[in-house]
């Protein structure tokens, strides 16, 4: 899947600008997504190994199993497949905490960590299990409580009310989390 | 109210850590030696993502093939393509259309229910699938996509109850 669609944002891509004869902005967006990864690789790695660093202290001294007893409830009802008290759910637990405050850089690492213990419970290595997908689900419909970034721009552009929209999306946010995992639990019925 | 969150996260889990006689400066190191093999494992699959979008965005195809939809602001119809793909974009155009119509016209309120309550389905699945060698994703794509547009479709008629 991923494949072809990596695949057809290339080819459209540079056959839409051959048709207009702007081939001049292919060579420009190819010879930058060198720069822009790098930079971004860059970028992430120290934020990673500062919050990997916290977590580690988080994970030894117990904490994350403490924050994890919190939100574990609600955790099994969303992921039945995960057996009780395993690590993975206080990872997944932390990365929605990172996530509710907008902290996504915080969350990443998080992330990471939770699917590198769900793919210790995983039978077929090169396959996502259902744990990973309903995780992904909760992740890409963005549990978001204060959208930090956000707020900041808003108030930079001169709004009159910048934070009048933390109600709206926090309820957008709602529902569609429950949409998202609604589907996804019909997926899972209809996907073999 | 949000500077505080970041600082105290790091307080609470230090003084934790204290009580609980965990040699914190250790584990600090040895936790953050983790992220050496989790950006290489990062990397490839970032500038293989990159170059992708970079090329079909860039082309402009979007801006040009989706012109004709009406009841939504058009400014923000490459904001909603953009969005699952590439967070960063997402938020350069809504920037923009901050600049030019304003935070709180329709677009620009609308662009902020939308970039606040999706995140980047594709990035996310690159990212967290890559780390771990995950290659047959399964139904996850769609899943992620339909979440994507459920919260645009909830931003759009919750925008239009308030306006």
């Amino acid at each position: 899947m991923v494949n072809k669609i990596w695949g057809c944002f290339i080819i459209i891509g540079i056959l839409y600008c051959l048709l207009n004869k702007n081939i001049e902005i292919v060579n420009n967006a190819i010879l930058d997504s060198t720069k822009t990864s790098f930079d971004m690789i860059i970028k992430i790695f120290p934020v990673m190994a500062l919050w990997l660093g916290i977590a580690k202290i988080a994970e030894v001294s117990g904490l994350l199993k403490k924050l994890s007893c919190k939100i574990s409830t609600l955790l099994k009802y969303i992921f039945p497949e995960i057996p009780k008290n395993h690590e993975s759910l206080s990872y997944i637990s932390s990365n929605i905490i990172a996530n509710m405050f907008g902290l996504g850089n915080a969350a990443t690492p998080f992330g990471l960590k939770a699917m590198q213990s769900l793919q210790e419970l995983n039978k077929k290595k090169d396959t996502a299990t259902r744990s990973m997908i309903t995780f992904l689900v909760l992740n890409t419909s963005g549990v978001t409580i204060m959208p930090t970034t956000i707020i900041s721009l808003r108030m930079m552009y001169g709004s009159v009310d910048p934070t009048s929209i933390v109600l709206p999306c926090i309820i957008i946010t709602f529902l569609s989390t429950l949409l998202g995992l609604m589907i996804d639990r019909i997926l899972a019925r209809f996907y073999v | 109210m949000s500077n505080y969150i970041m600082p105290l996260i790091v307080l609470f889990v230090i003084i934790f850590g204290f009580i609980k006689k965990v040699p914190i400066y250790d584990t600090f190191v040895e936790g953050a030696k983790e992220s050496f093999d989790l950006v290489f494992k990062l990397f490839p699959c970032l500038l293989a993502m990159i170059l992708s979008i970079n090329i079909f965005v860039k082309s402009n195809i979007v801006t040009n093939l989706f012109s004709f939809v009406s009841f939504i602001p058009n400014e923000l119809i490459p904001l909603i393509i953009m969005r699952p793909i590439s967070g960063t974009s997402s938020l350069a155009i809504l920037t923009n259309i901050y600049q030019t119509l304003g935070p709180d016209s329709l677009a620009g309120i609308l662009g902020s229910y939308i970039q606040g309550s999706t995140d980047t389905t594709f990035y996310i699945l690159t990212l967290y699938f890559g780390s771990i060698g995950i290659k047959k994703i399964r139904y996850s794509l769609w899943a992620g996509l339909l979440a994507d547009l459920f919260s645009i479709i909830i931003s759009i008629l919750f925008v239009y109850l308030i306006f």
